[in-house]
């Protein structure tokens, strides 16, 4: 089936098979998201691509276009949501972007100045988490982790391996690896696998890649991420 | 009667990096002392601030003196800005969190590498840590943000232009960093 919805007033065409946010991004519509990637399985789990479609919350990358939708999504109020949403995952993590090796590249922080975010909100949760540098060419830093299931996704889906999952519920709820130390050098991942390119944060990076460009160069410094995940997403989702 | 605007300004645990960045507006200094004058700052060496229109605070809040200047800018600053990450969110200083306070001493102080004169300061002049390092926003109401670590220049220049303008401070997106 294919037709057209409109979203925020725009009439739109969509294709078979798509959801609200894929259907938008082909059209040029940025919706906030953190946990949708094209050409992965959708997950639902960061709500921040939380639209109404008529006249029901719901999220976009989940939710199958269908003709004569309409969708809004570009409200103060849903912008708001987004922005706690987003101020949320910053407080329950650990989040020290000066000293992170993907700041400028990273979509929590794209998706952050996208929603202007200026602080954070919520006091900050200071979890203890642990870093995983065993493996010798990929580092695991869980303090940088939003849970977003994107790595987990890749090694099941794309490498058919099931290197990672995600265990516990709620505010326990963790990044694991699946070794028998659960450590990631007993895994068999590799680097050349997607599930070590596709975190959207600096959760899962691959080692003496960084400051290749120098911070203030990087995607975000230079382009908003309501850009950049236009049409060609692959482009910053590496 | 003083027509210009009071600005105080002061560091808590932070490394000072947001106070050297607001000197770097260079030469536009000069236009802001037409209208400000600077009430508790580095600049002046004054030790408790007085009644002010704006309030800059850089750094987190480690230990107990640091609650003290962040309550008393609270009470005298009509407006309280958070000036970059640590202020904000802990940032580096807040890496401390993740250790007990004993452990950090001892590291600091006797285990370290390179220590001469092992001891844990306990002078009582000294002001007491606190268990965690907090951004002020969990202290006291904040008005404003400027994150940054630190912020740029022109973040400075931008924000207080428009502060002592009377006008709402907005940041262009290029000028909000994190890092
Ligand atoms: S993962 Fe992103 S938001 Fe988190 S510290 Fe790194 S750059 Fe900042
Ligand atoms: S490690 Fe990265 S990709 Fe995996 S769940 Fe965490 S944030 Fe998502
Ligand atoms: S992108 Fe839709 S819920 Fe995360």
């Amino acid at each position: 089936m294919s037709g057209t919805l409109t979203i925020d007033g725009k009439t739109i065409p969509f294709a078979a098979g798509q959801s609200v946010i894929e259907a938008a991004r082909c059209a040029g519509i940025y919706i906030p998201h953190l946990c949708h990637k094209p050409g992965y399985a959708p997950h639902g789990s960061c709500k921040l691509c939380t639209v109404f479609v008529n006249g029901r919350k719901t999220s976009a990358c989940t939710y199958p276009a269908a003709a004569d939708q309409n969708v809004v999504s570009d409200t103060p109020e849903l912008q708001q949501d987004r922005l706690r949403l987003t101020q949320m995952l910053f407080v329950e993590g650990n989040h020290f972007c000066p000293s992170c090796e993907k700041s400028g590249n990273c979509q929590l922080q794209g998706v952050a100045y996208h929603l202007r975010m200026l602080d954070n909100h919520y006091p900050h949760f200071y979890p203890q988490r642990q870093v995983d540098a065993s493996h010798p060419d990929i580092l695991l830093d869980h303090n940088r982790c939003i849970f977003c299931n994107l790595c987990v996704r890749a090694s099941r889906d794309h490498d058919g391996k099931n290197v990672f999952a995600i265990a516990g519920r709620g505010i326990n709820k963790r990044l694991i690896v699946n070794s028998a130390s659960g450590q990631l050098k007993d895994s068999d991942i590799s680097i050349d696998d997607q599930a070590t390119q596709v975190c959207p944060t600096g959760a899962i990076l691959v080692k003496r890649t960084g400051y290749q460009v120098p911070i203030g160069e990087r995607w975000y410094d230079r382009q908003p991420i309501s850009e950049l995940a236009l049409g060609k997403e692959d482009s910053h989702e590496r | 009667m003083s027509a210009k605007i009071k600005i105080a300004t002061t560091s808590l645990a932070g490394c000072f990096g947001c106070h050297m960045s607001f000197l770097d507006i260079d030469e536009r200094i000069t236009e802001l002392a037409e209208v400000v004058e600077f009430d508790r700052s580095p600049l002046t060496d004054i030790e408790h601030c007085g009644p002010c229109d704006i309030g800059l605070i850089e750094g987190g809040v480690c230990n107990s003196e640091n609650v003290h200047v962040l309550r008393e800018f609270r009470k005298n600053c009509k407006t309280l800005v958070a000036v970059g990450a640590c202020a904000i969110n802990g940032g580096l200083p807040a890496l401390r969190n993740f250790v007990s306070v004993e452990e950090c001493l001892l590291e600091a102080y006797r285990d370290g590498i390179g220590i001469d004169n092992p001891q844990i300061p306990s002078d009582p002049e000294l002001p007491l840590l606190l268990d965690k390092v907090h951004p002020i926003h969990e202290i006291v109401k904040v008005d404003y943000f400027m994150p940054g670590c630190p912020p740029s220049a022109d973040v400075f220049w931008t924000f207080l232009s428009a502060l002592i303008a009377g006008r709402e401070p907005k940041l262009p997106y290029e000028l909000v960093h994190y890092d």
